[in-house]
């Protein structure tokens, strides 16, 4: 996915609250996901201190990004491996194409990595001649599907089980119709299964990374199915496609991040494997790949540093952020339209591929405000959403209607004399059009709320009114 | 968290201004009066500026700033001078609180009047309980009641524990806790009306969770909420009944429900 559809949010969010299945997928996220993370928030006695030096940490490496990437990349060299700045999409899928081709690559295992849906590997790789083999069983299942990932670290998440179920029936064609597929276990094996020996053909293995450690040159991933781990030791190349604001100090700060990383993502103490990766074999190593390859995407971001937007590119990609966010638990990731979904997304996504290409993201929120009380490097979300509503109102991107009613509403708000005026004669008509009823079924210029509820009528007269006229007396 | 703690005034000498938010004014004055009523038995003299009219919310959420310094400088001018600011909102409190000195932050002129505002403005339930220290009411309203917490009290003004507390002085009542009290409604200002098929999937949720909790009767302190809530309530033909955390506090709760017939 390269091309964001991000505008067609409304009609895609409409569609998709109309879908029984994506809607019984989404359940998992307020029966399990919300529940899971206060339970592992709460098991942590300084989980909100922790928070706090994320966040600290965070801004310390943004202030300090080009000297930590940097030493990165010196480390990385002097351990044997290759660092590769792609400062946009295209450059990064040419190095990619390149170092297969240097491989000799036919096919490509990979691990999950949204840094490769960022920059739509798959099909590039595909289209020239390497087959990508999906190795995370939720990217594995989407690959099937011809699907992109819904969520940042659950892809599957809009499937439920028995569409998976359907869709390794239709796929696996040698599996038994008679065997139970019932328990996610079970699904877990079949898919195990299927993928064993694709790990073995492939020549090169591609894995994101969810930090990199400039003191040593490692590249850290973390996952629980162990699927990333085969991925990178197995073929003769690992190449890790990552951006630029992973990167992190030292080992003992990749720890802080580790603490409350699974924590805010799956409730998780630690998550299953967590695997740190430092340059190609060495001669004293029994495995491991003999080329080690970094490809670091900035593709937009450094010009968000020191600006404005900068804490966006604090997020460690938990995922928290989404779990919690009413209009997601409403609408799923798809409806997003590119590839980071929920409120992250709606502030990432105008970031990376231009507000005026999505410009619903914005505003498609009621600022709740819950995704910044669990995200764990306190980014400001709500905050972060004004700043590109002021951005699209600034530049007109707001529609003219909502424009014009927004000024003759703020004239009125700025003349308090004016204002009481309309308020008086506004309320009256209204009250007086309800009559005894107390509500509306339907309100001219109100469809967006008349739709799905009734309109509370007002009492009559406005407090101000009565107000003065209690004083007078 | 307040940051000006003062003694319990000695009988009606401090004053207060009521910001009585645009919603109350225009369509539930009675939510006004409630919240004067309480501010006067917890020995307060309540003030209504003439000049106030909106908190400014609807410009400064849709990125029309320029509106939003516009109608801030106004209302900080307003309410300049008094011991207390008081909003029967979450939401339009913490419009004053936590955004009007964002708002003018660059502004060297104005930056330092609304940090002085912000500092000594509450929300209706919040004062009444941290800085009026009120213990006693006199309300009775025998009905098994769910509160709905606005996510501005909730997370912007850390209003949780205060409206319960004052709940539980008032004869009769019982507190049903919905499951899931941190979850939106689906209001969200001019969201609900901008994104009207999603608004409702949150507050079907919400009608959802109150009809499982057994309560009779919602409150919240937000008349936002509160008129998404029960549109919806009425539009599904729920009997349950929705109002103003005030109304019940302050014993007036003669007047029809919100939606309700009259
Ligand atoms: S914004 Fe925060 S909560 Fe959301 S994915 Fe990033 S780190 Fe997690």
């Amino acid at each position: 996915m390269l091309h964001p559809n991000s505008n067609a949010f409304t009609a895609e969010s409409t569609k998709a609250i109309a879908d029984p299945q994506l809607q019984e997928a989404l359940g998992v996220l307020r029966t399990q996901s919300i529940p899971n993370r206060l339970k592992a928030a709460n098991n942590l006695a300084e989980f909100e201190q922790l928070r706090d030096r994320a966040r600290d940490l965070k801004d310390h490496i943004l202030g300090h990004l080009d000297q930590y990437l940097l030493q990165f990349e010196e480390q990385v060299k002097s351990s044997g491996g290759q660092v590769h700045w792609c400062s946009d999409a295209e450059s990064a899928r040419q190095t990619i194409l390149k170092l297969c081709r240097e491989a000799g690559a036919k096919t490509v295992t990979k691990g999950k990595t949204m840094i490769g849906e960022e920059i739509g590997i798959n099909d590039f790789l595909a289209e020239n001649g390497i087959e990508p083999v999906e190795t995370d069983l939720g990217e594995y299942i989407i690959q099937l599907r011809h699907e992109t990932p819904s969520h940042i670290i659950g892809p599957a998440l809009h499937v439920t089980k028995r569409q998976v179920e359907e869709t390794f029936r239709e796929h696996h064609t040698d599996l038994d119709a008679g065997r139970s597929l019932e328990e996610p276990a079970a699904l877990m094996a079949e898919a195990r299964a299927k993928m064993r020996h694709r790990y073995f053909e492939a020549d090169v293995g591609i894995t994101g990374a969810n930090f990199l450690i400039a003191e040593t040159g490692s590249t850290v991933i973390v996952t629980n199915e162990g699927n990333g781990d085969l991925t990178q030791m197995l073929p003769k190349m690992h190449i890790a496609l990552t951006s630029i604001e992973k990167v992190v100090p030292t080992l003992d700060d990749a720890m802080t991040l580790l603490r409350i990383l699974p924590r805010s993502a799956t409730g998780q103490e630690l998550s299953v494997y967590v695997t740190f990766s430092t340059g190609p074999r060495r001669q004293i190593d029994p495995d491991g790949p003999k080329a080690f390859h970094v490809v670091l995407l900035d593709n937009g971001r450094s010009a968000y540093l020191g600006g404005p937007m900068q804490e966006m590119l604090r997020c460690i990609r938990c995922g928290a952020c989404m779990d919690h966010c009413p209009v997601y638990h409403a609408v799923g990731g798809h409806a997003y339209g590119w590839v980071y979904p929920g409120p992250i997304g709606a502030i990432l996504t105008p970031a990376l591929v231009g507000v005026e290409n999505a410009k619903h993201l914005p505003n498609a929120s009621s600022l709740c405000g819950r995704c910044e009380s669990v995200c764990p490097v306190r980014i400001p979300i709500p905050k972060l959403l004004r700043h590109w509503r002021e951005e699209e109102f600034t530049r007109a991107i707001t529609p003219a209607t909502q424009r014009t009613g927004l000024g003759v509403w703020a004239w009125f708000a700025q003349r308090p004399a004016m204002y009481r005026l309309a308020a008086r004669w506004s309320m009256r008509i209204l009250r007086w059009s309800a009559g005894a009823r107390g509500r509306f079924k339907s309100l001219p210029l109100a469809e967006g709320w008349t739709r799905h509820r009734d309109f509370p009528a007002p009492q009559g007269k406005t407090f101000q009114d009565q107000w003065r006229a209690r004083s007078r007396r | 968290m307040p940051s000006a703690v003062q003694a319990k005034p000695p009988g009606g000498q401090k004053r207060v201004a009521l910001f009585v938010t645009c919603l109350v004014d225009l369509f539930r004055p009675s939510v006004g009066f409630a919240a004067v009523k309480l501010l006067e038995q917890a020995g307060f003299t309540v003030e209504v500026p003439e000049a106030q009219t909106c908190c400014g919310q609807p410009a400064y959420n849709s990125g029309d700033r320029a509106d939003a310094q516009a109608i801030a400088r106004n209302t900080i001018a307003a309410f300049e001078g008094y011991d207390y600011i008081v909003a029967p909102s979450g939401s339009c409190g913490g419009m004053l609180r936590c955004h009007y000195p964002e708002l003018l932050a660059e502004d060297p002129q104005w930056a330092p009047r609304a940090s002085a505002l912000a500092a000594r403005c509450y929300e209706l339930t919040q004062f009444l309980v941290d800085i009026a220290q009120l213990d006693a009411l006199d309300a009775t309203f025998p009905s098994r009641v769910a509160y709905h917490d606005s996510c501005s009290s909730l997370r912007e003004m850390n209003v949780k524990a205060q409206p319960r507390a004052l709940l539980g002085k008032v004869k009769g009542v019982q507190i049903s806790e919905l499951a899931e009290t941190e979850a939106c409604c689906g209001f969200g200002g001019t969201f609900c009306v901008k994104f009207p098929d999603i608004s409702n999937s949150m507050v079907e949720r919400k009608t959802a969770d109150i009809a499982a909790s057994g309560a009779d009767t919602v409150l919240a302190g937000d008349l936002g909420c509160l008129m998404n809530i029960a549109g919806k309530l009425k539009r599904e033909g729920s009997n349950v009944k929705v109002r103003h955390v005030a109304e019940v506090l302050a014993g007036m709760t003669d007047d029809a429900a919100i939606g309700d017939a009259e």
